[in-house]
């Protein structure tokens, strides 16, 4: 792999753009692997990656049905951020964040990130007290945020409305190391990395069935051809429950349908990242200048990629309340994403009922700001067979032992 | 929008008059169960990408719960029936069967 550079943006300058190579190899599966992960969106690479920097395993496969990074990496609003109330999901989402600090430097990729900071608005008296409380429980767990004041809302975002007519702005919880990044990059650079370690990332291949002897996985039947493997894992988001009836399990999740729309692309106007709440909305504007506008998730099961329209509705108007300039702005694109949704709205990272089958799955409606985090947890379980300090109270057995990580209450809705 | 057909006052509603209640036909667990029953009634679902046998809420009409089979996949309804019963009709399993093989 060549080496990124101002340098090399030079001497490709000087020789007509000839020498740039392929990302990532284009791979033919081989016979058998040590592990084989199903699914390349950002959490499937980031475990292949970490995998292979952290724990030196690198006769990995990386099997994608459709295109890398197509799924709900390339389908979210980017959004980055660790201000969670339980102590198990601020340490996962700061490793992350962390993680996405350094991400350029690391896989010699620009990810773009930008912490640009992020405010969560508090719009009820409920919701003042429950991010005040969030804001000491980050104190404890060493994740910097704070609750700031209407007026300091106004001076970090002018074009909001303090004084909407049904939810006024009361204050904010805010993190400042929050914040962005290219979400395709994220996967692209992970991609690049991976195949430079030597393993293979093979997309258009679906895999149609899990095969096991004696309790204990042997490896995968897919549209390329069986392929085996030492360990598997699962990470495909939405369609995890699908692969878990292959496996021989079901598991705590319902897959709906995420909706997320940009406006047209207008002058720099905001330069944080706002979430609304209690009004299911939030809003940041893109390097590009569109406006990127979030929303509530369906209520009903869905593998469409689409979504229901007054959903759309509801979040508009919503949001046109807090930021009326937006009103007369042009909706560009509208896309949905399967989003895999649990009971206590936290994760899994998993040993499953099936020998040396993973699964790492259930990020719900905020997946891509775990995603080297999640990676990181994912790789030490598949490696060591044991869940390390990060994954070991996002388990599968916390549904049965009634040992949950309640971030629905916590987090409110967006998440 | 997704339309359903209430079974109980004939309306043929929009989404937005509804309220989605989750998978049907669960078995319900009583005090005596155990831990792994608990977890199957609240937490594990079959979650199909395909045909799935859901419970709705005519919220904004009539009130009453019923049934719908709904495929995941492509949102064709197959058909609504009443919730007092423990599984779906069997001219209902019929059709579908007869269209999806």
């Amino acid at each position: 792999m060549k080496h990124y550079s101002a340098f090399a943006i030079a001497r490709e300058a000087l020789r007509g753009h000839t020498g740039w190579e392929r990302a990532w190899r284009k791979a033919t599966p081989k016979k058998r692997y040590d592990v084989v992960i199903v699914g390349a969106g950002g959490h499937g690479l980031a475990t292949a990656y970490y995998l292979g920097r952290n724990h030196g395993i690198r006769n990995v496969a990386v099997l994608e049905k459709g295109w890398l990074g197509g799924g709900n990496t390339g389908r979210n609003t980017t959004i980055i951020r660790s201000n969670y109330l339980q102590d198990p999901s601020a340490a996962i989402y700061e490793k992350a964040r962390s993680l996405y600090e350094t991400m350029s430097q690391d896989l010699n990729y620009n990810v773009m990130y930008s912490p640009r900071g992020v405010m969560m608005l508090a719009q009820t008296e409920h919701e003042v007290r429950g991010y005040k409380r969030t804001a000491h429980a980050n104190a404890l767990q060493g994740v910097k945020t704070e609750f700031i004041s209407p007026a300091r809302v106004k001076e970090l975002c002018p074009i909001i409305e303090l004084r909407g007519p049904r939810y006024p702005v009361l204050g904010a919880l805010w993190q400042d190391r929050a914040g962005t990044a290219r979400h395709d990059a994220v996967a692209w650079g992970y991609a690049r990395a991976c195949s430079n370690m030597g393993m293979d990332i093979i997309q258009k291949c679906e895999v149609t069935g899990i095969r096991s002897e004696n309790g204990q996985v042997t490896g995968v039947t897919t549209t390329k051809g069986d392929i085996a493997c030492g360990k598997l894992g699962i990470v495909v988001a939405g369609h995890s429950g699908h692969l878990a009836d292959m496996a021989g399990f079901r598991l705590p999740i319902e897959s709906v349908a995420l909706q997320a729309l940009v406006s047209e692309p207008i002058k720099p106007c905001m330069d944080v990242v706002v979430m609304a709440n209690t009004v299911h909305g939030y809003m940041s504007q893109s390097d590009k200048g569109e406006m990127v506008i979030g929303g509530g998730a369906d209520g009903y099961n869905n593998y469409t990629q689409r979504g229901s329209f007054h959903h759309i509705e509801e979040t508009v108007r919503a949001l046109i309340e807090t930021f009326p300039m937006i009103s007369r702005l042009k909706m560009l694109r509208q896309w949905g994403g399967i989003v895999d949704m649990t009971g206590d709205r936290s994760p899994i990272i998993s040993k499953t009922p099936l020998g040396n089958c993973f699964i790492n799955c259930g990020w719900g409606t905020g997946g891509f700001k775990a995603i080297p985090g999640s990676g990181w947890a994912t790789a030490e379980l598949i490696a060591r067979g044991e869940p390390g300090p990060l994954a070991a109270a996002f388990g599968l057995e916390r549904f049965r032992e009634g040992r949950f990580i309640d971030e629905s209450v916590a987090a409110g809705v967006a998440h | 929008m997704l339309t359903l057909t209430c079974p109980y006052c004939g309306v043929a509603a929009d989404e937005t008059e509804l309220h989605p209640g989750g998978e049907a036909h669960l078995a319900r667990s009583g005090p005596d169960s155990a831990d792994a029953d608990f977890e199957s009634y609240l937490f594990l679902r079959k979650n199909p990408r395909g045909v799935h046998f859901e419970r709705w809420r005519h919220s904004h009409g009539c009130g009453k719960w019923f049934h719908a089979a709904r495929d995941t996949r492509t949102m064709q309804v197959w058909g609504t029936y009443p919730a007092q019963v423990t599984e779906p009709p069997q001219d209902l399993l019929a059709a579908i069967a007869d269209r999806t093989a």
